[in-house]
């Protein structure tokens, strides 16, 4: 099977089981679908660095935590009434979700941008420790600084507006999270085709040579870092206003490795595995986590099988390895 | 801000440090080694402290509770060595991350299933509770000194193991060139599971040392894997001496920050703010000097350029 017609099944897929709930009126199925739109969405932007850049991030979570606290600081503003700033300028708080996101992906890629540039100093197994310890430092940050929850996050009591919509209902608020997700699939194909992607992939394959034809594979894999930790910064916003909380486990550790087995169990460098990857992880957390409260276990043990011996994950599986990045 | 303070805060600064050098060594070790970067030592780390918790409670007796946590780690690191690790050592390091980070969920959740979700608690022997008396009548609770000591006197036992046997020529050997000494007759199959083993005897030491001062639970270990990274980033991977040196750093920066910076910005700012600011930095100090140390050396203190 192709992997296009694979993409199409899976997009379809996730909106006929969110449309399909919607006719049956089970609303916690759509909020299932909405999610799993959100964490692909946050996946797909680890999959530019992971899969186009060669970039080992363990460090994703600061970025979907950024853009969750965004969300969740301008809410509470404007829910307080209270302004953000009144010196020198007057900045209030928003419940526009509009705004909100452009907040989420301005404050994500101005964080990408300073650890990416301090971490991409270094390669290999430095490059994941130096991500993976700025993400913790972001974790502990949100933890001792009191002014927004602190250790105990940040309630939202009304789901944030989007003009014509009321996102309060399920399934106006998956459909713009699907569509969001169809727009950044749709700008990320288009990315991996364009120069930039190319020059990407090269820079990833033989920086060497990048460097002979005069480009600098630093700053194509800083450009990569910002791009995909702007796009998982959205997904944090969307993912706060989900839930209508943040707190600092969104900038967790095992944040970090979540969006990065919803890549893996999908299949790394594919256009639409964090979509499969995701979907896949949802429904084992729903079923396997009625079977037995430690469902980590299978989960583990899962994830395992697949490395050692199923690799290329779900789409690999099925579309064939030729068909990948590399 | 007297010299008393002080002197007890680099004290347990020190205390800190030799505690991650007791992590950052075995990961330093193995990467050197191996190639590997491993995930789950903090998984071993909790292996420690949960068999010397069972073991103190079952027999009363601290010293064996010690050993059961060297026993403990070093047999779940050769078992998951022999069963998962081995496979990965010609992968990249994405599969490396993926599969210790997948043991980290089956070590957590599997210690969960079996010891519950309550932390436990190892108790300080008699023997060594209680304050003791140091120079300029500094009174520092004895437990700590002895945890001091005692990671200096096993850093020292490392690096005469390295430095001076047959076992550390292997292993150093096998750092430069795996290839060569498979070459020379050397079983490097076995050399790299006595390595992973060595590498998770001394985390679960750590780990139980440290769970007699704080509480055994499930997690404990990840929070202090992600330190002896970012130990191993200052120091250099693969340099024992780097960890040594990058531990301490860490281990000071640390406890001197969080008891200092609230009371520095004290001079400067409002009380309530020099708190809020001074101990929001101080929890970002550790990773500022990373940052600092990835400015101007990226490879690391001790690392090969």
């Amino acid at each position: 099977m192709r992997e296009r017609h694979i993409n199409a099944i899976l997009l379809g897929g996730l909106l006929a089981t969110a449309l399909a709930a919607w006719g049956l009126d089970q609303p916690f199925t759509i909020t299932l679908a909405t999610k799993v739109a959100i964490l692909a969405l946050a996946g797909v932007g680890l999959n530019i660095t992971l899969g186009l850049g060669g970039m080992i991030s363990l460090g994703h979570a600061a970025f979907f935590g950024i853009g969750g606290y965004a969300m969740g600081i301008l809410a509470s503003h404007a829910q307080n009434y209270t302004p953000l700033m009144e010196a020198p300028l007057l900045i209030e708080g928003t419940n526009s979700m509009p705004v909100i996101w452009l907040v989420a992906i301005a404050a994500s890629a101005l964080a990408a941008l300073v650890i990416g540039a301090l971490s991409l100093r270094t390669t290999g197994a430095y490059f994941i420790m130096v991500t993976l310890a700025f993400g913790q430092m972001l974790y502990y940050f949100a933890i001792s600084w009191p002014a927004y929850g602190g250790e105990d996050g940040l309630s939202i009591y009304v789901r944030n507006g989007f003009p014509g919509l009321n996102t309060l209902d399920p399934i106006q608020f998956f459909g713009l999270c699907f569509v969001l997700l169809c727009l950044v699939l749709l700008f990320v194909a288009r990315l991996g085709r364009a120069p930039f992607g190319l020059a990407l992939t090269a820079a990833r394959q033989v920086p060497a040579r990048v460097e002979a034809v005069g480009l600098s594979p630093y700053r194509l894999q800083l450009v990569a870092f910002v791009l995909s930790g702007a796009i998982t910064g959205l997904a944090g916003a969307l993912f706060a206003d989900l839930n209508r909380f943040v707190s600092p486990a969104m900038f967790s550790w095992q944040t970090s490795g979540e969006i990065m087995v919803f890549v893996i169990l999908g299949g790394v460098a594919r256009l639409c595995g964090p979509v499969a990857g995701a979907a896949l992880f949802i429904l084992l957390e729903h079923w396997l986590g009625a079977l037995s409260e430690f469902w980590h276990i299978y989960l583990g043990a899962l994830l395992l099988i697949v490395v050692l011996f199923a690799r290329g994950g779900l789409i690999g599986q099925i579309a064939g390895r030729e068909a990948a990045h590399d | 801000m007297s010299t008393l303070l002080l002197i007890e805060q680099v004290l347990n600064g020190l205390q800190l440090g030799v505690m991650l050098f007791l992590m950052a060594a075995g990961l330093t070790l193995i990467f050197g080694v191996m190639g590997l970067i491993n995930l789950a030592h903090g998984s071993l780390y909790m292996v420690g402290a949960f068999a010397a918790a069972a073991v103190a409670a079952a027999t009363g007796s601290f010293l064996l509770a010690l050993a059961a946590s060297l026993a403990a780690a070093a047999a779940a690191g050769a078992v998951i060595e022999l069963g998962v690790i081995r496979r990965l050592y010609d992968r990249d390091h994405l599969d490396q991350v993926l599969a210790t980070f997948a043991l980290i969920l089956v070590f957590s959740e599997g210690t969960r299933w079996i010891f519950g979700s309550f932390p436990l608690f190892l108790e300080v022997p008699d023997y060594l509770s209680g304050p003791v008396t140091l120079f300029g009548g500094i009174q520092y609770p004895l437990y700590r000194l002895v945890i001091i000591l005692a990671g200096l006197g096993i850093a020292a036992g490392l690096f005469l193991l390295i430095g001076r046997t047959r076992i550390g020529i292997q292993i150093r050997a096998g750092e430069a060139d795996r290839e060569m000494i498979a070459a020379l007759g050397i079983d490097i199959t076995r050399l790299y599971t006595l390595v992973f083993a060595l590498g998770a005897a001394l985390a679960g030491l750590a780990g139980a040392l440290v769970g007699a001062i704080q509480s055994v639970q499930v997690g404990m270990g990840e929070p202090v894997l992600i330190l002896a990274f970012v130990v191993i980033v200052i120091g250099g991977i693969g340099s024992v001496k780097g960890a040594l040196v990058g531990a301490l750093l860490v281990g000071l920066t640390d406890t001197l920050g969080r008891s200092f910076l609230p009371g520095l910005f004290g001079l400067i700012m409002e009380p309530a703010a020099a708190t809020t600011v001074g101990s929001a930095l101080a929890s970002m100090a550790i990773y500022i000097l990373m940052a600092g140390v990835l400015l101007f050396r990226p490879r690391g203190l001790f690392g090969v350029a």
